[in-house]
């Protein structure tokens, strides 16, 4: 249990509460992610997925249940102290990759320690630059977001991440927007990343291919958990 | 990111040259906004010095003046009788009861610069034929010229006022054909007359002035008016001629005598300069809206657009608070920069006006100072109006839901 990045106990959450249009998404999620799993959250449209990850990436406050972020109940924190837990525990990487555009790549790198120290300083850039060179770019470090390649503004997301040493990765269809190749690159770089550094990561993802190089894959249907599965052994990679 | 600067400074400034074209075109209008207050502020100052000091360089702060006469109607407790009617007084010609001590006292008080005693009446002023009636006014000329600076004022001859000597106004000079040198009789109401020898003739800045008046020694006017050793005014001239109105009711209530203030005796001037600040205040305040509105529009917008950015930083661990504090920086970044633009437009503005606008005889139709403070105080409440009028934007920046601003 003291090994759980993630615990999910009956999370429920509903939209428009009290009202006559009021919708139930997630009825009572329960889920835990050990330390360095890599999991895949798949499911089909509408079926919550986002939701989860964001009442995990604690974007959205829960309806009802518990969730537990490195064994510490999120249920009594304020909006100061989830956004506190966020931002050292929690790395996102979006579909859209959504770096900031007036920012180069190394400054999108430096951003979650600026947010969180307040003043930049020579270490941050220097750990954002071992960063940015672990996933390949140290060549594009100084060009603006807008001037990359979608797999490039992805790898740098996936430094981003990274940035605060978060203990879980959430990735929303990361490579959702890619190109085959490059959606296995991106894959491929989370993968390292889990092993090298231990991180959690749960990634949503429609595609099976990818889905089968995770250790586990958790499918989630009208905002249930329907199955929680190692992948076939006899899917293997594309 | 080069710099030291908090994270705050380093994303406003950097989604300000994100959007060029809006913050420059904010802060150009917000330049023009400061621009016409600066030059608007500095314009009415300088027209205002310009009618006081020609207003009041011509006549006292605060005239001192005998006590009115009034009747006093004899009563009998014992009858109640009464008289019926009451009539007013005239008001004879006389001295200023111990005016020695008034003008030593008055002149011992810090809020005065100067004091005159003066001896005045009417009389008329004859040459062969022709007759004009005149105010002649007995001063002491070391005395009354710090209040009234006849020597600045002289056209011809010189302001010399020995026992012979008149100084008289312009219109007077020519409607009685005399220039510098020649005699002129002075007659008063009652008793005899006299002849005395221009020694200056005086512009006083209008016409009637230029009409009525004569200047001779103190003890030459108290000869004429048969006031021998009395004044029949005292003229002072005191350092904030705004407060002119206090210092008189406090001269008059110490000394007895009736105290006349300028703010009392041109209260049309005093109304038309009253007015002028209060409009000059509104445009100001007007204008300070116009740029807060702006302002705030400008940011509205932003915060729209930099929605998916906002809800990128807060998922990445930003507070609502360094939200807040990006978008309020902004807005005073604007307000301050529009308003170094806008003094410098003010500025350029002042200048031009002393080249291009001035009198006939080629001096500025009247001075514009460029007073530091205008500058500074605009640059400040510039700067204030850009953070309150960020407030509305960034509060609405800060309350953003991370969730539904990076769906966008």
């Amino acid at each position: 249990m003291a090994d759980d990045v993630l615990r999910l106990e009956a999370i429920r959450k509903a939209y428009y509460v009290g009202t006559p249009v009021e919708s139930e998404v997630l009825h009572g999620v329960d889920l835990t992610l050990g330390k360095g799993e890599f999991c895949a959250l798949m499911g089909p449209s509408g079926s919550g997925k986002s939701t989860l990850l964001n009442v995990i990436g604690l974007l959205d406050r829960p309806t009802g249940g518990r969730l537990f972020i490195d064994g510490r109940d999120t249920g009594g924190l304020d909006d100061r102290a989830l956004t506190r837990l966020r931002g050292r525990s929690i790395g996102f990487v979006f579909q859209y990759h959504y770096l900031l555009p007036a920012f180069t790549a190394l400054e999108n790198v430096v951003m979650p320690m600026l947010v969180d120290r307040g003043h930049p300083d020579d270490a941050m850039r220097r750990r954002a630059g071992e960063l940015l060179e672990s996933v390949g770019l140290t060549p594009w470090r100084d060009n603006l977001a807008v001037n990359m390649s979608g797999g490039q503004q992805q790898r740098v997301a996936v430094a981003r991440a990274l940035a605060m040493n978060p203990s879980l990765i959430l990735a929303d269809e990361p490579t959702g927007n890619l190109d085959t190749k490059a959606a296995q690159g991106v894959f491929d770089l989370l993968r390292e990343v889990n092993r090298t550094h231990g991180t959690t990561v749960l990634i949503v993802t429609h595609n099976h291919v990818l889905a089968a190089q995770c250790d586990r894959i958790i499918d989630l249907v009208d905002g249930r958990i329907v199955g929680d599965r190692r992948p076939e052994a006899a899917t293997g990679r594309a | 990111m080069t710099s030291w600067l908090p994270f705050e400074w380093i994303a406003a400034s950097r989604f300000l040259r994100e959007g060029r074209l809006q913050t420059s075109f904010i802060i150009l209008g917000v330049a023009i906004g400061v621009g016409v207050i600066v030059f608007m502020s500095a314009a009415l100052a300088g027209q205002q010095a310009n009618v006081i000091r020609r207003v009041l360089s011509a006549q006292a702060h605060i005239v001192l003046l005998p006590p009115q006469e009034v009747a006093r109607p004899l009563r009998d407790p014992a009858r109640v009788a009464e008289a019926a009617i009451v009539q007013k007084p005239y008001q004879r010609l006389r001295s200023i009861d111990q005016w020695q001590r008034i003008v030593a006292d008055v002149a011992r008080m810090g809020n005065v610069t100067a004091v005159s005693p003066m001896a005045s009446g009417p009389m008329l002023a004859v040459r062969g034929e022709a007759t004009r009636a005149v105010t002649v006014s007995g001063v002491d000329a070391g005395h009354y010229f710090k209040i009234v600076p006849l020597p600045e004022k002289i056209v011809a001859g010189v302001a010399r006022l020995n026992a012979e000597d008149i100084v008289v106004g312009t219109e007077l000079a020519s409607d009685l054909g005399v220039t510098v040198g020649d005699k002129l009789r002075v007659v008063p109401s009652v008793g005899p007359g006299t002849t005395l020898t221009i020694t200056g003739i005086v512009d006083l800045g209008s016409k009637s002035a230029n009409q009525r008046n004569a200047y001779v020694a103190l003890h030459t006017a108290q000869a004429l008016l048969g006031l021998i050793g009395g004044v029949t005014s005292i003229d002072l001239t005191v350092p904030d001629i705004y407060a002119a109105e206090t210092v008189a009711q406090a001269i008059g209530a110490a000394t007895g005598v009736e105290a006349d203030s300028w703010i009392r005796t041109n209260t049309q001037l005093y109304i038309a300069i009253n007015a002028q600040i209060v409009a000059n205040t509104s445009i100001r305040i007007f204008v300070g809206l116009a740029i807060a509105f702006g302002i705030a529009a400008v940011l509205i917008v932003s915060v729209t657009q930099k929605s998916k950015e906002i809800g990128i930083l807060r998922a990445m661990g930003a507070s609502q608070g360094q939200i807040l504090r990006v978008f309020l920086l902004e807005g005073g970044v604007l307000g301050l920069a529009g308003s170094l633009f806008g003094s410098a437009l003010g500025a350029a503005a002042i200048v031009l006006w002393g080249v291009l606008v001035k009198n006939p005889d080629g001096t500025p139709l009247f001075p514009l100072e460029l007073d530091p403070r205008l500058f500074v105080g605009a640059a400040v409440l510039a700067t204030l109006t850009g953070i309150a009028a960020a407030l509305a934007p960034a509060v609405r920046g800060a309350r953003l839901d991370p969730v539904v601003a990076i769906r966008g």
